[in-house]
Formats: structure tokens, sequence, C-alpha cells
């Protein structure tokens, strides 16, 4: 069964129409990418399956139980984290603060120090500015705290939104090897990105989504190699 | 060693709290202090107290609020009412507050219980069945718990002698006023808060202004002819005393001071930073904002029943809204997310404006009044944005989580570091 499964999904914003009925599901265990253009709906879906915004119809089923009608917190406590596109990370707070704030829907109190040293591990550049106010990191390493306050709430499933966006090509290859690293932690994730390339390079699965209708799915690796995907999201092959 | 650490700055501020009350309990008893300076400080207690609400409210939780008046005028109205019924032979008020009050949470306590196996239950939803049970508990009161048990508790009250029966009847009636207070803005807040309204600020003034009216009515639209409507409410019995009044200030001190030092303090605080984020991270942003919100509204319902029984007269009018700018004001001067601001700024406004300068200035001062309050707002706002103390906090009450500004003076401390 899979861990996540979206079917017939729409939303709108008032009279728009943002999703005309999309169904996709994730499995335990796998990395799978949403790639489309701007505008195409792929943070509409994110943000819909974490309840920051209500669905027409449809239904969202995490873990056998129906969510669509769930609260934003109510599904974070079920260890269902999302990666906000444009990082939304707490600016006035430290570093520090913004972590243990990660951990704030988890019940195992006693091991958010030790998800605190992974997280050092995964990004020693946090543990040097521990005490720096979020809103002054860099915005790098804004996105880089983002990640770290998801993996602060000990996530089942990951909910990423362009993780990328922004980031020196240096620094995109460290985010997506740290996608991975998480991934082999078990950590089961759904990957937003424009970076269809790299994305599909580290993904089991993949969906193009095309002005709210999902065009295209199937393994990564054939994604990469369909004619119509090169051409327009692979800069022509 | 640690938990010395912890208990050092409690302990000092309670020492230096009783202090202060003997301090201003003696010259009290040796009849040094008289009525107008007594007043005074009950006063400024009393707006501190209001105010401490509203930097609960806007300071900490981030939402802008007037409806602080609305909340002390009901705690006002609310317990004088059970005193003046008290005086004269009649338990009903006290009967009312005390089991109206307990009944509501009992039902506000199924309602919740009922209302969470349902998703996502709509605002309106809430506010219906909420805005019901409260009906009920209070129709259940008068028709069936008053007439039951008047009699009964009025003997019983009447058996003690005067001196405790006054102190229990008072203790009734400054809780009912402050649960008054909390049950009206738990009913308003569900709805406005829910929603995630932008315009709660201008909700809460028009609650103040609904109040306002509803008080200059109690006589005709409501069936209260004891209050008077704009005539005003007389013959309220002047029971506050210094050790109420400290005993009350205390109480919202410590309550605020615990509250914004335990988990769900930080929730309110998440809030005040980023909705959104909070939102992210699991926080249950509607109940915290509510929680806020009835909090303190509840500080200054208790305030407006010390207020009221200090006074022993209230009139509508000065519950007007143009009076209810005074907290903000008070808030705003002393820093927002300030405890200790809020504290100092909220005596030293009543004690210069209303103390001094009364005494001082010729009898037409008070009609300027309403130009130098801006005035001071618009300087304060130039000079020292931050407020008179910025964020400072005396070690008791000072919180581990960082303030609003803290990220601009987080540039500045590391280059302190290297200089010295
Ligand atoms: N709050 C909103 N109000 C109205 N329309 C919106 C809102 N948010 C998104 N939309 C519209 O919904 C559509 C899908 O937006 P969405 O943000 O999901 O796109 P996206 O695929 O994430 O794009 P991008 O890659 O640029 O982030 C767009 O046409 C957008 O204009
Ligand atoms: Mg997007």
């Amino acid at each position: 069964m899979a861990l996540l499964e979206v079917k017939d999904l729409v939303v709108s914003y008032g009279a728009i129409r943002a999703l005309h009925g999309i169904s996709f599901y994730v499995d335990q265990g796998e990395i799978v990418t949403l790639i489309g253009a701007n505008g195409a709906g792929k943070s509409t879906t994110l943000r819909t399956i974490s309840a920051l915004q209500r669905a027409d119809s449809g239904q969202i089923t995490y873990d056998g139980k129906d969510i669509t009608r769930a609260s934003a917190s109510a599904i974070v406590h079920q260890g269902l984290i999302q990666v906000p596109e444009g990082r939304r990370i707490f600016a006035p707070l430290t570093v520090r603060e913004n972590l243990e704030m990660g951990a704030y829907s988890r019940k195992d109190k006693e091991e958010v120090a030790a998800s605190m040293e992974y997280v050092f591990q995964l990004f020693p550049r946090l543990k040097e500015r521990l005490e720096q106010a979020g809103g002054t990191l860099s915005g790098g390493e804004q996105q880089m705290l983002a990640v770290a306050r998801a993996l602060m709430a000990k996530p089942r499933l990951l909910l990423m939104d362009e993780p990328s966006m922004g980031l020196a090509p240096i620094l995109v290859e460290e985010i997506f090897d740290i996608i991975q690293e998480i991934n082999a932690q078990g950590v089961t994730i759904l990957l937003v990105e424009q970076n269809a390339h790299m994305a599909l390079s580290i993904a089991n699965r993949g969906y193009v989504l095309e002005t709210g209708t999902i065009q295209l799915e199937g393994p990564a690796k054939e994604l990469a190699a369909n004619p119509q995907v090169q051409e327009a999201y692979l800069g022509g092959g | 060693m640690m938990l010395q650490k912890l208990r050092k700055p409690g302990f000092y501020f309670l020492g230096i709290s009783l202090l202060i009350y003997i301090v201003i309990q003696v010259p009290l008893s040796l009849g040094l202090l008289n009525n107008y300076w007594r007043g005074i400080i009950f006063w400024g207690a009393a707006i501190t107290m209001v105010t401490l609400g509203l930097n609960l409210i806007y300071g900490f939780n981030g939402q802008f609020s007037l409806g602080q008046y609305g909340f002390y005028a009901i705690g006002a109205y609310a317990s004088a009412d059970v005193t003046y019924r008290w005086l004269h032979g009649d338990t009903s008020g006290l009967l009312v507050v005390l089991f109206g009050s307990l009944l509501s949470l009992l039902f506000y306590a199924l309602v919740a219980a009922f209302l969470r196996r349902f998703y996502r239950v709509s605002a309106l939803t809430q506010f219906t069945y909420y805005t019901l049970v409260t009906i009920f508990a209070f129709w259940l009161t008068v028709q069936y718990l008053v007439p039951l048990l008047g009699p009964g508790t009025l003997s019983l009250l009447q058996a003690l002698p005067e001196a405790v029966s006054r102190q229990i009847v008072f203790f009734v009636a400054l809780a009912g006023g402050a649960a008054m207070a909390g049950i009206s803005s738990f009913l308003f807040g569900i709805p406005v808060l829910e929603l995630g309204s932008d315009y709660f600020g201008i909700a809460t003034l028009g609650f103040t202004i609904i109040i306002k009216v509803l008080l200059d009515n109690t006589d005709t639209i409501l069936p209260f002819p004891e209050m008077k409507g704009a005539r005003g409410m007389i013959g309220i019995p002047q029971w506050t005393t210094w050790t109420w009044v400290f005993l009350s200030f205390m109480f919202v001190v410590i309550v605020m001071r615990n509250l914004l030092h335990s988990s769900v303090g930080r929730t309110i605080l998440a809030v005040r930073e980023d909705e959104r984020a909070a939102e992210l991270v699991g926080i249950d942003v509607a109940s915290a904002k509510i929680l806020a919100f009835v909090v303190g509204s509840i500080f200054a319902g208790l305030a407006g029943g010390i207020r009221a029984h200090d006074l022993a007269f209230l009139h509508p009018q000065s519950f007007n809204f143009v009076q209810s700018f005074n907290p903000l004001i008070i808030v705003v001067l002393g820093g927002l997310g300030s405890m200790t601001g809020t504290i100092l700024t909220g005596f030293l406004w009543i004690f210069l404006l209303e103390g001094f300068l009364r005494l001082y200035l010729p009898p037409g001062f008070e009609t300027w009044r309403l130009v130098v309050y801006p005035l001071i707002l618009l300087l304060m706002m130039l000079l020292r944005p931050e407020g008179l103390f910025g964020q400072y906090e005396v070690p008791f009450l000072r919180q581990t989580f960082p303030s609003l500004r803290k990220s601009v003076q987080a540039e500045e401390e590391p280059l302190k570091e290297v200089a010295a």
C-alpha cells in the first residue's frame, strides 16, 4: 500500500482552477519527483497535501488514513512534513531555536538531541551558526536550515518544494546528495523541482505536471529519456 | 546547581514584591497616604493589568486588539453586579457568575471533545455550538440553580461574620468578572481568530463600541436596572483593598510569566514570529491565538472588578473607545513583548497623567490630553520605536525565547565581543 495516495485532486483559487483532478502515489521508501513549468500547480499540490490549502474535491490518503480534511497541525503530528517554497524559517529566532521549534510536534523529546547531532552531521555549517538569527543567514544557509528544521520533526514523508531554488551549482549538488542521504535513512520523499535533470537523476519515479494535469508519469530513467520531457524540461537534451 | 539558578530570580522577585506590598501597606494602615494617592495606585495597578493582557495578545502573540476596554468593562460591571445584589440580600449574581461559568467550562470541554472527532470543523459551526452551550449553561443556572440554591447560600453566608462573608463574596465577584470577560472573549475569538482575519483590530474595536452601547442601555435593552444605563451605576461597595490589588496583580504577573515560559507560551510566540512557519512545524495557530486572547481578556476582566470596587461608581463613558487607546499607548511606550516595560509604564502613565498633572496643571488640561497622547506616541515612534524599555525584562520574567528585534541586535553583538 502506498504511503501517500492522491486521488482526483481538484484545487482552485477563487474562480481560477489550479489543479484539475490529479492522481499519483508515493510508496514507502521512494523518492518521487513532481516536475513542471512555472505555474503548473506543483506548490499547490504540496500545499494541499499539508492542508495549507483546501481541496475542492478528491482524496488524500496518508499511511492508510484519509487526511483530506485534517488540520495542518494534525498532519505534521503524523510525520508528514513539508519544506516549503521560499524557506519559511523563523527569521528572528536563532538557528538553534529554529531547530527546536522543528521538533515541536515530536513525542519522543529525549531523542531530540540525537536528531540535532544528526542534522549537524548533514549540515556542519549550521552548527557553526547556532546562535545566529535565522533571518541573517545567507539564502543557501536558510535553505539548509529549512531542511534541517523539517528533519527535526522526524518525518516519515518529506515534501520538498524546490530545495535547489536560488542555490549556486555546487550547493545544488550538495542539497541533492543530502536528499539521497535522508532517503537512505528511511525517509520517503516527494520532491518538487524546476531542476528536472537533477531531480530525475535521484528519483525512483516521476510525474510531469502541466497546467494542473498530470501529462506523463513513469520511472525516472524513462522520463529522463522521453523526448517530450527532454525538449520541455531538459533543455532539448 | 541548576535548580538554584532557576529559583534565585523568582526568590528575588517575590522578595521585592513583598517589600513593595509592605512599603505601601504600612502608610495606608497609618493613614499617611490619602485617598487620592491610594486611588492612583489602585488605578495604576488596574490599568497595568489590562495592559499586560494586551501585551500578551498584541506584544507576544502579534494580534493587534482594541478590545481590552470592552473586557475591562465586562469585568467591572459583572463583578459590581454581584456585590451590589449581595448588599441587597440577593445571591443571584453570585450564583450566576459562579455556576454559569463553571457549567460553561464543563460544556466547553464536552463540545471540544465532541468536535475533536471531526476534521476541521468550520469556525462558524464551532461558534454556534459554543454559544448555544453557553446560553444553555446560564439558562440552567438562572432557571433552576438560583431558586434552588439561593436561600441556602444566603443564610449560609449570613451565618458567617460579615468580614469573612464579604471576602468570599468579593472573591467570587472578582473571579466572576474575570470569567465573564474570558467567556465573552472566547466566543468572540472563535469566529474572528479561526478565520485568520486581517481585520481583527477593527473587529475588536467594534466589540468595544458594542459593549459601550450595551452599557448605555443596561436598564432598557438588558435586564439590569441596577446598572442604570447611561446614568452610571452607583452603590457599589468600596471593597478593594491594597491586599486584593496586590494579590490580583501578582496573579496576573505570575500566570502570564509562567504561561510564556511554558511550551504553550512558545507556540504563542512562534505564531507572532511567523504564522505560516508555525503551522509548518505543527502548531495549531488558531488555538494559540485564542488562548492568548482569552487569557489577556481575563486579566482585563479581573482589573475591571478591582477598579469598580475602588471607584464604587461605574459609568459607560469610562469605557468608550477613546479610553480604549490607553492600554495601547502604554503597551507601545513600554515596549511590545516586555512585561517589565508594561508594568513600569502602566504605573508611570497613571501617576504622571492622572496623578501629578491633574494636581498641578490647570483644570482645563483634560481637554488637551487627546492632543498630548498622539504626540507622545508619534515622538515615541520616531525616537524609540522599540519602546522605553525595549525588550528588557527583570531576570524572573526574562524568557529564553528571543524577541522580535533580536535580529537587529544580533548584528551588533559579535562586534562587542571582539572589542572585549
Ligand atoms: N494564492 C493564490 N491565489 C491565486 N492564485 C494562485 C495562488 N497561488 C497560486 N496560484 C495560481 O495557481 C497556479 C499554480 O501555482 P503554483 O504555485 O502551484 O505553481 P508551481 O507549479 O509551484 O510554480 P513555480 O514553479 O513557479 O513555483 C498558478 O497559475 C498561480 O498563479
Ligand atoms: Mg512552486
